[in-house]
């Protein structure tokens, strides 16, 4: 056995002076934690400070900013119930018609694509994330809204009949709700689509075979054994699509109409928070117009802040349980 | 070792309860007595171009307890898997030769993989229950999936309450049915799933391990339950444990990197082995 020569170890043991490891270590460190705090505190700024400014609204309006209709800036009423409800509505009517197409989509991915076409689809559906907004407003006003105008309107309205329903019915002019919700449908649909392909992929091969042992279909596994097993992850999917869809601003004020009213019908222009909030900035002049359009993005800052909350703890919950 | 094998060999089984017939049946029973139940011939399994499982013909008796045993990796798991056609679910895979169950060819034309499934139970090294199911839904699974046995909501009480029984687990569980399968130990976990594969009445129950994450005293209820069960079908059992081999299986199959060594009643193959690699194996000098 030979040994290593002692002026081996003596160079090594100077090379790595100890306390010089040790300062780099901290410097590190310091660095780290640096940059771990600084996000978590510029949130809390953020809020604090939108907050702080939407305060004397809420001081001299109370409950009035989100449960009147109307906004009169020269007659300080600042009632922005109408986008509120044209928030609440393009986001729900974008998650029905997202969520079964992205579901689909998922399912399809990870369950019966060949494996050659999974990347390539995928990768298409998750690009659908990466177009600015402000290009799905242009294609929007361009190509959506001609087409449901000219064709998909009146199909709904006449040719269904469903124009009998307050939802469907009245002119269409063609920038309304319907049109805000399709283009954050699109919009939504690839945060839905890769959140739930990731989960579904995530269901281990355990579940799968215990489905096919009791002589399953193919189809009766995913039903039985793999939605249920990746259900709460698919709805944490469709909360982050939500949360996108709540927040979404440039394609929706240049799509949805911008008009300050309430109305059933899908048909008609409407209006949403995040848009009233980017048409009017520039032009407030006076403070309690500033501050009511603070509280408008305090009110719609908690709430994709509590879908965002909601969706990451399911799709937390799904994971935990997967490792156990 | 052979001797402690012996030993608890003529350790007697529990009482078996007196709607079921009692036989007084001897503990292994040599092949040719019993018509066969599965008949494999010169059938291969391979995974790409690598073969698992090497031209093995067996014929398993019915209503009997068969035990694969053999070194990790010699092809067990894989054989077991085809006798219900699970092997081709793993992609890339590819199934040789025959084998008929009870007449019929398994993967001859026209049968399909799902009938065949139905007819063969399987329960897993692991315990596969549905996480977000009940115990009745779990037990009910087999037949909720199959969706020509339109049962009633009284007759799959009756059947998810009959499986529980011949599981062992009805009277730890009778009172909560409705909760969730995850709330189970391991072993009552395994005893569910063993539960869940009785309940659509196999012919034949493929076991792959059953015992192999439970604790001494869930694995002996599990081996009983196994005892018991080779009265009402035919089960096939693959274990790591010669001694629960001894315990529980009327023959037993030795296998030995893909192929078939010895096959022979569980004394015979104990005490007076033929194959030396048999001999050389269950004294332990490999494996
Ligand atoms: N999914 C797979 N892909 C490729 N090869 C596999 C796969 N599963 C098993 N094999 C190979 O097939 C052979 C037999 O595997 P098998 O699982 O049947 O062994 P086993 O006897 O059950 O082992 P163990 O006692 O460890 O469970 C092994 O050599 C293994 O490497
Ligand atoms: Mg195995």
């Amino acid at each position: 056995m030979t040994s290593l020569p002692v002026d081996w170890l003596e160079k090594d043991r100077r090379k790595l002076r100890v306390d010089a490891s040790a300062f780099s270590d901290k410097v590190y460190e310091a660095l780290t934690a640096a940059c771990a705090l600084v996000v978590p505190a510029l949130v809390i700024a953020i809020a604090l400070s939108i907050f702080a400014a939407a305060w004397p609204a809420f001081a001299k309006l109370g409950l009035s900013i989100i449960t009147t209709s109307n906004w009169d800036v020269s007659g300080g009423h600042f009632g922005a119930a109408p986008a509120l409800f044209g928030t609440l509505v393009s986001s729900t009517v974008a998650l029905i018609i997202a969520t079964p197409l992205a579901i689909g989509v998922a399912i399809f991915l990870s369950e019966f694509s060949p494996s050659w076409l999974r990347q390539p689809v995928g990768f298409l559906v998750d690009l659908l994330a990466a177009i600015p907004s402000v290009v799905y407003g242009l294609w929007g006003i361009f190509v959506l809204i001609p087409l449901l105008r000219q064709h998909v309107m009146p199909f709904l309205r006449d040719t269904l009949h469903l124009g009998a329903t307050p939802f469907f019915s009245g002119p269409a002019y063609g920038p309304s709700m319907l049109a805000a919700g399709v283009i954050l449908a699109i919009m939504a649909l690839p945060y839905i689509s890769a959140v739930s392909r990731e989960v579904l992929m995530a269901v281990p091969r355990s579940q799968r075979e215990a489905a096919l042992a009791l002589g399953a279909t193919r189809w009766e596994m995913i039903r039985d054994a793999v939605i249920p097993y990746a259900r709460s992850g698919i709805i944490g999917g469709i909360m982050l699509g939500l949360g996108r869809a709540l927040g979404e601003t440039m394609a929706v004020t240049m799509v949805i109409g911008n008009r300050l009213e309430i109305s059933a019908s899908l048909l008609s222009p409407g209006y949403t928070m995040a848009s009233l909030i980017a048409n009017e900035f520039s032009e407030a002049t006076n403070d309690l117009h500033l501050s009511a359009l603070m509280a408008v993005g305090a009110i719609l800052f908690i709430i994709t802040l509590i879908v965002n909350a909601v969706a990451r703890w399911l799709v937390w919950s799904v994971a935990r349980r997967r490792a156990q | 070792m052979l001797q402690s094998t012996e030993v608890l060999r003529e350790k007697p089984m529990r009482i078996v309860t007196p709607t079921v017939q009692v036989r007084a049946r001897e503990p292994s029973v040599s092949q040719e007595e019993a018509p066969p139940c599965i008949v494999a011939s010169h059938l291969s399994a391979f995974f790409g171009d690598a073969a698992a499982v090497k031209d093995v013909s067996i014929s398993i008796p019915q209503n009997a307890v068969t035990a694969i045993i053999g070194p990790s990796g010699c092809g067990k798991s894989t054989l077991l898997r085809c006798f219900n056609r699970m092997h081709e679910t793993v992609p890339g895979t590819r199934v040789e030769g025959s084998v008929e169950i009870l007449g019929s060819s398994i993967y001859g034309d026209g049968t399909s993989p799902i009938a065949v499934r139905r007819h063969v139970g399987m329960v897993f090294q692991r315990p596969t229950p549905f996480p977000t199911m009940s115990i009745r839904a779990n037990v009910a699974a087999g037949l909720r999936v199959d969706s020509k046995s339109h049962a009633t909501r009284g007759a799959t009480s009756e059947i998810v309450e009959e499986a529980l029984q011949r599981a062992g687990l009805w009277a730890e569980v009778k009172d909560q049915l409705d909760e969730s399968a995850m709330a189970l130990s391991g072993g009552q976990q395994q005893r569910l799933c063993i539960a869940r594969a009785l309940a659509t009445r196999p012919r034949v129950i493929l076991l792959d391990e059953p015992t192999a994450s439970l604790d001494p005293l869930s694995t002996q209820k599990v081996e009983e339950l196994v005892y018991d069960l080779r009265q009402t079908v035919t089960v096939v059992i693959v274990t790591h444990n010669m001694q629960q081999a001894a315990r529980v299986s009327d023959g037993t199959a030795f296998l030995l990197m893909g192929e078939l060594v010895e096959f022979a009643s569980t004394r015979e193959l104990f005490t007076a082995p033929k194959d030396p690699r048999t001999e050389s194996y269950i004294t332990g000098r490999f494996g």
